[in-house]
């Protein structure tokens, strides 16, 4: 395998953006390559990961191609999922021995619609989707599974949200955060029980970019270049019915194979946009008490769909960059009750 | 390249308007089964699955591969979806490609569908988004005006569009998958159908069909011990650019151009004129062929009408293009491009069938989207690179 390093990372979420997603993505994907060292020209790959559904149109993510700069033309390629899948094409790219580096970017903007209700598209077009369940009462029976199988409580959901709105306070792109009790928490009303709304996903509009490097180059480019050490993704079945809710088990295979376990880790930085699913997901990781999650605040802090877990990876490299730690997994999920999930293993230099 | 890739399987479905017998993962299934089939193979050799489609729209779902997962095998396993507008089916093989000759995996299934019966491709292309102009006209509103210019640039005569249009209704009579077979087609049937969008007539037009279309793909010590033939990838090439803007030429796109020049560097052709034997090109619009034959390289600028019109490229021309009838006679719009990597890859297996060429060693797969600004090539050679 090719050593592969995160060299530059930028993004912007806010609750509600005002500007388009090409107008969104300019800034931050100049400051994304400025932070890199290389000029455009010299990143060999693009690849995104954007939903036609978040701008309403075929094709949305064709004019995303003018902020990231494709003249004369690019090598380019784009997942219709989160960011962290286009992260691990480019990643097989540079496997391949036919580039050296590339430009990952994402992009959401959910503030216009319903997100929760949009997502029911996602579910079997037949049977499940006339009905529009949306992904809120998903996650809530999900929620509830847990609770009556023991293993999670109310109160535990709430500790979980109480620490991400505590650390969401020192991430300056967080758009949930405050200090609160437990209690204070547990007295708010259910959104959709047994779900409260910290419970649920801080939807916000915006853009991720990232410049991957491969080998030698990254030394040169940066102080601590960020190593993707193991990269990994896995699907469960799509039935609701057929899976036990209480369980994620692409999340424990992906890590697995990604060689989280092998040694140490410092923090994770995991996408769980409802509180309950970053209990089930500790569990399914193997993480032991001492280690840090969300540092970042996570889903609860700041949850840009499509482009919230290339955003755990980015979070979670410059922490490493900056000396917060050398060792992290981070991790994406996508799909009703977090069916499909990746991991990656990163290690400081 | 840490290593080599073969195609050992192909699969696809027949192509039709409404495939109401089968369910979206039905359809996929069908493909799927016939290239696992094809290869000797079962759903536990495969260690992942790529899959591509055009806009989630044309079906009015939301991430299908979650729903898909367990239909075409892929429950525990790495599932990608990839989107790059019309050229998907193509760039959904050449990721899957790169699957294996990273050398991260040594089995890969790939899949491209499109079940336009389920909801209406017109409509998804026409929408009216806040702030923006549409062109409400579907894509054949779109390139008319490029077609427009290239015959303007080139003065070819103005049957050539139905020229290539007879020739590949024709070819698509060979094909037992082909949507559109118009029984004893001929040139005055096309040039007498109504006019869509000029030049662009009725006939000289894709269908709209539902269909799937998958390949096996594995590394080289694999691809040797296959049961059948396998078509060997000499080189693969992707590009895009934007849409719109001053210097940009969306008759003979500078994308096109580059991928067809990076494919021929990686697969050591010269001169691909002499050395390429067959193509299957992605021509959704008949005027599509003679564009493309320049873009790849095949005719100077201004020329590539006349390859056309002097039988080059017919089934007994000395360089065959679109055997199987091509995006004229089948057009899942997602698997469209893949469909042309899966004929491109039978004829140097010697498995097309009725629509063979006789000795094809090399053959050209090419796929386009967009507004004509995302390109992907596939060359497979018979023999190992």
């Amino acid at each position: 395998m090719r050593d592969v390093a995160i060299v530059s990372f930028a993004q912007s979420n806010v609750a509600v953006e005002d500007r388009n997603e090409i107008e969104m993505l300019l800034p931050v994907a100049k400051e994304a390559i400025e932070g890199s060292g290389l000029a455009r020209d010299e990143i060999d790959f693009t690849c995104s990961g954007s939903s036609d559904w978040l701008q309403g149109q075929p094709f949305a993510f064709v004019m995303a191609l003018d902020a990231v700069g494709s003249w004369p033309p690019i090598k380019e390629s784009h997942v219709e999922q989160d960011g962290a899948w286009a992260l691990y094409e480019a990643w097989v790219k540079i496997q391949t021995g036919e580039v050296g580096s590339a430009l990952i970017y994402s992009f959401g903007k959910t503030s216009p619609g319903d997100i929760a209700q949009v997502q029911a598209l996602q579910l079997d077009p037949y049977c499940g989707q006339p009905l529009w369940p949306d992904l809120d009462s998903l996650s809530g029976i999900q929620a509830r599974s847990c609770l009556e199988a023991g293993v999670v409580t109310e109160k535990q959901m709430a500790e979980v949200a109480c620490q991400a709105l505590r650390n969401a306070q020192s991430n300056p792109h967080a758009v949930r955060k405050g200090d609160y009790t437990v209690e204070e928490l547990l007295a708010k009303p259910y959104r959709v029980s047994p779900l409260r709304d910290h419970d649920c996903p801080a939807n916000s509009d915006g853009v991720t970019v990232m410049v991957v490097v491969a080998g030698d180059r990254a030394k040169q480019l940066c102080d601590r270049p960020v190593w993707i050490r193991g990269f990994d993704h896995r699907i469960d079945p799509p039935a609701l019915g057929v899976r036990d809710l209480t369980r994620i088990p692409s999340a424990a295979l992906a890590a697995e194979k990604a060689g989280a376990a092998d040694d140490k880790l410092d923090f994770v930085e995991i996408t769980a946009p409802y509180s309950h699913q970053e209990l089930i997901l500790r569990k399914e990781f193997g993480l032991a008490d001492d280690v840090q999650v969300n540092p970042s605040g996570g889903s609860l802090a700041a949850h840009t769909l499509m482009s919230c877990g290339l955003n755990r990876i980015g979070d979670a490299a410059v922490r490493i960059a900056a000396g917060g730690g050398d060792r992290a997994l981070a991790h994406a999920g996508q799909g009703p009750c977090l069916q499909q999930n990746l991991a990656v293993v990163l290690e400081g230099d | 390249m840490t290593q080599r890739c073969g195609v050992i399987g192909v699969g696809q479905t027949k192509y039709d308007a409404k495939r109401i017998d089968v369910s979206m993962p039905g359809l996929l299934r069908e493909a799927a089964l016939r290239a696992l089939e094809d290869a000797e193979l079962t759903w536990s050799d495969i260690e992942a699955v790529v899959i591509g489609k055009a806009p989630d729209m044309f079906e009015g779902m939301m991430y299908p591969e979650n729903y898909l997962a367990d239909a075409i095998g892929a429950t525990g396993k790495p599932l990608l979806r990839v989107h790059t507008a019309g050229s998907v089916g193509g760039s959904t093989a050449n990721v899957a490609i790169s699957m294996i000759t990273s050398g991260i995996h040594d089995r890969v299934l790939t899949i491209a569908w499109e079940k336009q019966s389920e909801s209406n491709a017109m409509w998804g292309l026409t929408l009216s988004p806040p702030f923006s102009v549409s062109v409400v006209a579907g894509a054949g509103g779109f390139f008319a005006p490029l077609i427009r210019t290239y015959i303007r640039r080139s003065n070819a005569p103005e049957d050539t569009g139905i020229r290539v249009a007879l020739k590949d209704r024709q070819n698509a009579h060979k094909n037992p998958y082909a949507h559109l077979k118009i029984d004893d087609i001929t040139f005055d049937q096309i040039a007498n159908s109504p006019m869509l969008w000029d030049p662009i007539r009725y006939l000289e037009s894709c269908p709209s069909s539902d269909g799937a279309c998958a390949m096996v793909l594995t590394n080289e010590s694999l691809a040797e011990r296959t049961p059948r033939k396998p078509a060997w990838v000499h080189g693969t090439a992707m590009r895009s650019e934007p849409t719109q803007f001053a210097r940009r030429d969306a008759v003979n796109p500078m994308a096109g151009r580059l991928a067809a020049q990076d494919l021929y560097k990686q697969a050591g052709i010269q001169d691909p004129r002499k050395e390429i034997d067959c193509m299957e090109i992605y021509v959704p619009f008949s005027w599509f062929e003679p564009m493309w034959m320049e873009t790849m390289g095949f005719a100077d600028e201004g020329e590539g009408w006349k390859l056309t019109y002097e039988g080059v490229t017919a089934l007994d021309g000395s360089r065959p293009v679109n055997m199987s009838g091509g995006v004229l006679s089948s057009n899942p719009i997602g698997a469209s491009g893949m469909c042309r990597y899966a004929e491109a890859a039978n004829q140097v297996r010697g498995l097309a069938g009725e629509h063979q060429i006789d000795g094809a060693r090399k053959a050209l797969g090419h796929a386009y989207g967009g507004g004509s600004q995302y390109f992907s090539m596939v060359l497979f050679g018979d023999t190992r690179p």
